[in-house]
């Protein structure tokens, strides 16, 4: 049976690129309001979870359960899945032709439907949460990378999602632009938003998170809570790649 | 003397530009169409798409003019020269304009149909309210220049007999013996049109135009 208490569960993901197998059995439970911050070195396959998690790329087996409901099943609407499932990336991947009001606004109008007025009275108050209400009728050229990744934020957020999926948010932005992203991320997980989070910022996993997990390979290798990861990691793997982590961002975190 | 001379060929003006008319909408939907084909079709959709523009491409206009008209005001399809020659323009056409939309479609990039289908949208609705509103903007500046050639073109169904300005041309040629004041006059009235037309598209351009940079 599956345990209503989890909002997302992946059971014995398997996804495999030609010869390549990016991951393989790998098993996730989320708790509804949980912050899990993801981290492992590049081309771990982390990614390509995140995209299977919310049926962007198909997987080669397992199953992914949604509020207790198959999604991996034949016959799922995947569009539907998706506007439960908010999704942020890490070129922000703006629609470079709508203002920070429109990006916000299509998936209300075109997606679910809704009234233009009442959409725009959503997506503004979007913008609010994110702090970018005098940036509405802003187009992305005419933003910086943080005020994009807050407006595509927004965008996700507006369609009400169950979960919100975030890969490597801060890793395209300039250094100083970085706290703006992670403040609203913060903020979300205050708030309970459940959040699957791929990221290098070891500050941020440490304060927000509520379970870490370690990646590599296409593997989970070692999961649990921000103190057990950093002061009593149980794999050398994980201990060497928290030093080389710390060597790399850890002057720019502090 | 010279203006009844100028405004007989003018009379051919309405002709080319009913002729242009037809055909660079109907070329704009079918290149449309198989740019979309092309670029989000299956395997086969898309070398089908592929092979089109290829054998378009690769015969002359007038050959193909000829062909095609054969086909469309024969026994089982009987069009007027005019709509034949328009149609069989317009078809001509549709594997330059798909070449255009093709290349502007891919230069909308992949991350914005990624990003389109993470909010929920299905394909189609990726396509009509993300890729084509931006790829369109890319391809004001080539298909303006599609839109010239299809003008200038439109002259080839005068060997259909259609009285376009060109075979008004011919005629006055033919008739008062001054060749240089028919096609000089013809000629004109193409570049007339033509630099029209090229000045509205920039100016749609212009209009369209994304803000770039912050200010
Ligand atoms: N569309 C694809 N086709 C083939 N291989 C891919 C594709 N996407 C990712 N990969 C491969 O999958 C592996 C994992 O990539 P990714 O999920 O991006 O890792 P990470 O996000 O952890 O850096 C890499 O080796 C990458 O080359
Ligand atoms: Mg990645």
């Amino acid at each position: 049976m599956i345990n209503p208490t989890y909002i997302l569960q992946a059971k014995n993901l398997t996804k495999i690129y030609g010869e390549n197998v990016i991951f393989q059995d790998v098993s996730l439970d989320v708790h509804k309001g949980e912050t899990i911050v993801i981290i492992g070195p590049s081309g771990t396959g982390k990614s390509t979870l995140l995209r299977c998690l919310n049926l962007l790329t198909p997987l080669n087996s397992g199953q992914i359960f949604l509020e207790g409901q198959e999604i991996t099943a034949q016959g799922v609407d995947a569009d539907q899945v998706r506007q439960k499932i908010g999704m942020v990336f890490q070129n922000f991947l703006l629609f470079n032709h709508l203002t920070a009001l429109g990006n916000v606004m299509i998936g209300l109008t075109k997606v679910k439907k809704m009234p233009t007025e009442k959409a725009r009275q959503k997506a503004l108050y979007e913008l609010e949460r994110v702090g970018l209400l005098d940036r509405a009728d802003h187009y992305p050229a005419q933003l910086s990378g943080g005020q994009q990744q807050r407006v595509a934020i927004a965008r996700a957020l507006a369609m009400d999602p169950l979960v919100m999926l975030f890969d490597e948010p801060t890793s395209a932005l300039d250094p100083e632009l970085i706290g703006e992203v992670l403040g609203v991320m913060e903020q979300l997980a205050r708030e309970h938003m459940t959040m699957l989070v791929v990221t290098h910022e070891m500050g941020f996993a440490r304060e927000v998170a509520d379970r870490i997990i370690f990646m590599e390979k296409g593997r989970i290798v070692e999961q649990g809570s921000p103190e057990d990861l950093f002061e009593r990691p149980q794999h050398a793997r994980t201990r060497e790649f928290l030093g080389k982590i710390s060597e790399l961002y850890g002057k720019k975190a502090k | 003397m010279v203006s009844q001379f100028f405004s007989y060929i003018l009379q051919g003006t309405s002709v080319t530009v009913a002729v242009t008319l037809v055909a660079l909408p109907l070329g704009l939907l079918i290149g449309l169409l198989l740019a979309l084909f092309y670029n989000y079709g299956g395997f086969w959709v898309s070398r089908l798409a592929a092979v089109y523009s290829l054998v378009m491409r690769g015969v002359p206009p007038i050959a193909l003019l000829f062909i095609l008209y054969f086909l469309l005001s024969g026994r089982l399809i009987n069009l007027s020269p005019f709509w034949a020659g328009s149609i069989s323009l317009g078809i001509i056409s549709s594997a330059y304009q798909m070449e255009i939309l093709r290349g502007a479609l891919q230069a909308v990039g992949e991350g914005q149909m990624t990003a389109a289908r993470a909010v929920g949208m299905s394909r189609l609705q990726a396509i009509r309210y993300i890729i084509i509103p931006q790829a369109i903007r890319l391809a004001i500046p080539p298909w303006s220049n599609e839109a010239s050639i299809v003008l200038k073109d439109s002259s080839l169904v005068y060997a259909l007999g259609v009285p376009e300005i060109l075979r008004r041309a011919q005629q006055l040629s033919a008739t008062t013996q001054q060749p240089f004041l028919a096609f000089g006059a013809a000629a004109l009235i193409y570049f007339i049109l033509v630099f029209l037309v090229n000045r509205g598209l920039d100016l749609l351009a212009e209009k369209t135009k994304l803000p770039s940079a912050t200010a």
